[in-house]
């Protein structure tokens, strides 16, 4: 019971990190209809931009925890929405309109060049951090065995939370947010009704890139070691959890995130962990094949 | 003089989640006949029309296409069997040419079924076989008489997507043609085309229908074009029949005339 | 345009190039410990180059803009120099290993060439014909050299024995690919093709009793001259090549061979894709492409018609996956990630989707690149995915941007 519970934890943890980049990925393809197979290099960045941050301040001598996260992951999302910003005028924006797989191809692209920049400029050595959060507390003990949570899972799952009631209300309630979702029905009438179309989709971007940083940021400090190598598994996880959720649902995202993360953790813990990503593909290919729309999508009837 | 039937739908019904597109339509199509179904936009036509060529399963009713002592339930065949075996062949509302291969060969590709069996599933025809290359022949002479037809034989080794739009619509037409079906469903065909260009096609489906002796089921909202050719009226509104009869009956009904109210058209 | 509006654009762009630039390439961190070392001045040129860069792009006059070019779509003519250039290059791929400059290494150079040039013609059916975008390619690949290496180590068979079997065994597993992905799109296809090749590629890497794991199968035997070993020495009652001509052994020879088995494979290869596209076969798999709604409206089964491309597809990478196998004399999982998959992708997309020969061009280059100086490798992924960026937004349908029609109407 006790590892079962321990497991559970691990998995919202982790689940919580899949729910941030899938947030991503939905919001781009509920609004533009592509998948951005970069966003997983994108998370990856804002992995390295946080580690960068951290030995930086360090060097500086800010080490007061809170004040020097905050710094970390005001400029990890900062920086990294720069890089989705760059990345969807560069290599989407112009193919808007161009045939069914030029976006895609254009998105590989992107994504192979990303992950080869950061190899070339950091080096393919992985990179570590020591821990910044340290420390938890014992859930419960059962037959011997400790339940423990650290306080950086608590965080990881209370910010991912946060952001996603934030972001819940900016879609309902802002006039971005309205603009968004009119982008999302339909790009040509929101562009006749006066939204400006390139500014929403860029802004979708740039918030799907600040997520993802955040993203990055609690791997850095959860796991304390990244190469350049991480952005590939987690991008395709992380859409998996889109997907799994319903691609185009915000709670759905994290409702996806979650569900993967605790599959993951579960069969690491009871199954052979080297084949844990095996599972992640089969649910995949699972949910395509028989549910593609998702646990909270509506079914797609084909236009003729 | 007693027609044929060629198409006996009945009871058709199409649910979507909650909203009922087609609610128990019934309807016969004559052989022979031009068969036109109209009514105000969102009445249901282009969900008949889907139903009818497999790109919907119906929630209800039942299609019956039959001919020359075969019969086809349509409601239970697979989408393209329905082209393929039953011969219902049909066109787009947004014209679906394959636009980057040649006039051509839309044409070719139309009469895949044919060519797949005289190459014997390709295999004789990666060796040369006789056949084969006779079949080919045969279908590059049929699409030509077709392109003589319409006059884009000039154009024949042209990208479809370069075609100007009037054309294009015609090849689509002449394209569903080169299948050989029975009973052809054109979406709108007029639909972009001015007054000069609009009589040209409905002439055009007179005489297709006059030559070859199949059934054409029309969606249309360009009454000139519906009250010259049709034999035959269907009239849907909110996804139900509202009148069925010959044109001039239908032009004096006056619950169509209620249900078009406020739309004008000569 | 004046000068202060351009001005504008480029010191936004430098801001950009700065902002990207600083947090990555500013502080360089070292491979082990916590320590980091400025690099300000790349940073430097980064905003410099992009300031420069956007203000020239700025004075390119209008009509010079390269994708305004490109807009138009057509089915471009029959190119004439396409055939010529061919026969040119398949006398030259004939008489490369005699030529005077040629050497074992090179000749050993132009059969992974050629094996690259093989999966790029494989992979064109299904993504450049089919529009059907494959990303786990490489499963394939692996399917064809693994089930070589296996059963030449479990059962002893050999190279001409396995070839057949290999290139059927792949197309199996690609038929088992397309089932799952009948009702996909394009961009739900193309991950979950990435799953399966990343599946295949987890199963090598840990299923070691039967794949040898990380260390694969190192012992895969080389093709034999009609039975006859190209070897210096035999088992007991085997006659060598060398003893039944009597030539002194040389392992050239042994290279030649596999080159020219490799390279009359490429033709036959070539023969077949280019007489596909003329067949009712071909001509579905690029009126599937074009739209596969009109498809089925035409009674176009598509289900037959993407499993057709998927199985052909993938016999063919089988067999470039044998001839891989045999080249390098043992097969390992890490020849066959998805890095792999996207070089193949990078050979179809920049060669020309549908292209023959610009996939040839883009084969060679792409093959022969890491030789010219270790340097230039590092980089050789960097440019491919630009490339490949580029390519979409500038030529899309690649460098050879011609479509020949399948079968063309001639005036009476």
């Amino acid at each position: 019971m006790a590892y079962f519970l321990q497991q559970l934890v691990n998995g919202l943890a982790l689940g919580a990190i899949y729910a941030l980049i899938a947030i991503g990925y939905t919001m781009v393809y509920g609004i533009v209809g592509m998948i951005n197979f970069a966003h997983g290099e994108i998370f990856m960045i804002g992995a390295f931009i946080s580690l960068i941050g951290f030995l930086v301040l360090g060097a500086l001598g800010i080490t007061w925890v809170p004040l020097a996260l905050l710094l970390v992951l005001l400029l990890a999302m900062g920086f990294t929405a720069v890089y989705g910003w760059t990345v969807e005028r560069i290599a989407y924006r112009p193919l808007r309109g161009s045939f069914r797989l030029a976006p895609l191809i254009s998105a590989i692209g992107m994504s192979i060049f990303l992950q080869n920049y950061v190899l070339l400029i950091q080096g393919a050595h992985e990179k570590t951090l020591p821990p910044v959060i340290s420390g938890g507390f014992v859930l419960m003990q059962s037959g011997g065995f400790a339940v423990q949570v650290s306080w950086l899972q608590l965080i990881i799952v209370g910010v991912t939370l946060a952001l996603m009631a934030a972001f819940t209300a900016m879609i309902q309630l802002t006039p971005l947010g309205r603009a968004q979702r009119a982008t999302e029905q339909d790009m040509t009438m929101a562009a006749l009704l006066g939204i400006d179309v390139d500014r929403t989709i860029s802004l979708t971007f740039v918030i799907g890139a600040a997520l993802a940083a955040v993203a990055g940021l609690m791997v850095t400090m959860q796991y304390g070691v990244i190469d350049f190598f991480i952005g590939f598994l987690a991008g395709v996880k992380a859409f998996t959890a889109a997907v799994l959720g319903g691609i185009g649902s915000l709670p759905g995202a994290v409702l996806g995130g979650l569900l993967i993360g605790l599959i993951e953790a579960f069969w690491s813990g009871y199954f052979p962990s080297e084949y844990k990503d095996v599972a992640v593909f089969a649910v995949l290919i699972l949910v395509l094949m028989f549910r593609p729309s998702g646990l909270l999508g509506r079914p797609e009837v084909e236009k003729v | 003089m007693s027609k044929e039937a060629l198409l006996a739908v009945e009871d058709l019904s199409m649910r979507f989640g909650g909203v009922t597109a087609v609610d128990e339509v019934s309807f016969t199509a004559y052989a022979r006949d031009i068969t036109a179904i109209i009514g105000p936009n969102g009445a249901g036509k282009t969900t008949v029309f889907n139903c009818l060529t497999g790109f919907y399963r119906p929630s209800a009713g039942s299609l019956v296409l039959a001919q020359d002592g075969k019969q086809f339930r349509l409601e239970t065949l697979q989408g393209y069997r329905i082209a393929r075996d039953a011969g219902v062949a049909r066109t787009f509302q947004n014209v679906r040419l394959f636009a980057g291969m040649t006039v051509l060969e839309n044409l070719i590709v139309a009469q895949h079924a044919e060519l797949t069996r005289a190459s014997r599933y390709n295999f004789g025809g990666l060796f040369g076989l006789r056949s084969h290359r006779a079949a080919e022949r045969a279908a590059i002479e049929r699409a030509r008489e077709w392109l003589d037809l319409i006059g884009l034989t000039a154009r024949a080794n042209e990208a479809a997507g370069n075609l100007p739009y009037g054309a294009q619509r015609k090849l689509e037409i002449v394209r569903a043609m080169c299948t050989g079906p029975r009973l052809l469903c054109v979406d709108e065909p007029a639909a972009g085309l001015n007054p000069h260009e609009s009589a040209e096609l409905a002439r055009f489906l007179v005489a297709i229908r006059d030559r070859f002796g199949i059934g054409i089921l029309l969606i249309e909202h360009d009454m000139s074009v519906v009250m010259g050719i049709s034999d035959h009226v269907v009239v849907l509104n909110y996804g139900q029949k509202i009148a069925d009869g010959a044109a001039s009956e239908i032009r004096r009904d006056p619950t169509v005339i209620a249900a078009y109210l406020g739309e004008e058209e000569a | 345009m004046g000068w202060a509006p351009r001005l504008k654009d480029a010191a936004l762009a430098a801001l950009v190039a700065f902002a990207l630039a600083l947090p990555l390439a500013g502080f360089q961190t070292a491979d082990t410990g916590q320590g980091f070392t400025t690099r300000f001045d790349w940073v430097a040129i980064a905003a410099g180059a992009a300031f420069a860069g956007k203000l020239l792009l700025g004075l390119v006059p209008r009509r010079f803009h390269l994708r305004q070019r490109a807009a138009r779509r057509t089915a471009l003519p029959e190119n004439q120099a396409m055939p010529i250039a061919g026969a040119a290059l398949v006398a030259f791929a004939v008489l490369l290993p005699v030529l005077p400059f040629s050497s074992r290494a090179l000749v050993d150079l132009a059969t992974v060439a050629l094996i690259y040039v093989m999966l790029g013609w494989g992979l064109n059916i299904v993504v450049g014909l089919a529009g059907l975008l494959n990303l786990g390619y490489a499963a394939f690949y692996a399917v064809g050299a693994y089930s070589f290496a296996l059963a030449a180590h479990w059962y002893g068979l050999t190279f001409w024995e396995m070839l057949p079997l290999a290139g059927l065994l792949a197309a199996v597993s690609g038929i088992l690919l397309g089932l799952p992905v009948l009702r996909l799109r394009g961009d739900y296809l193309a991950i979950v093709t990435l799953g399966f090749g990343e599946i295949v590629r987890i199963v090598l890497n840990n299923w070691s009793p039967v794949t040898g794991g990380p260390n694969g199968v190192n012992d895969v035997p080389r093709p034999t001259f009609f039975g006859m070993p190209i070897a210096a020495r035999a088992p007991e009652g085997v006659t060598t090549f060398n003893d039944f001509f009597h030539l002194a052994y040389n392992p050239m020879q042994r290279v030649m061979f596999l080159y020219y088995v490799c390279l009359a494979a490429a033709l036959v290869i070539n023969w077949f894709s280019l007489r596909i596209r003329r067949l009712p076969v071909g001509r579905a798999w690029e009126a599937l492409r074009e739209d596969e709604i009109a498809c089925r409206a035409l009674g176009l089964n598509p289900t037959t018609i993407k499993l057709s491309a998927f199985a052909i597809s993938a016999m063919i990478g089988g067999f470039a996956g044998v001839f891989f196998a045999a080249r390098a004399g043992f097969v390992s999982p890490e020849s066959f990630n998805f890095q792999e998959s996207a070089t193949i992708l990078a050979i179809v997309v920049l060669g020309g989707m549908g292209s023959q020969l610009g996939i040839v061009l883009a084969g060679v280059v792409l093959a022969t690149l890491p030789e010219f100086g270790r340097d230039l490798a590092q980089f050789r992924m960097l440019f491919f995915g630009a490339a490949m960026v580029a390519i979409m937004i500038w030529r899309p349908r690649g460098f050879f941007s011609t479509r020949a029609p399948s079968v063309r109407l001639d005036p009476p």
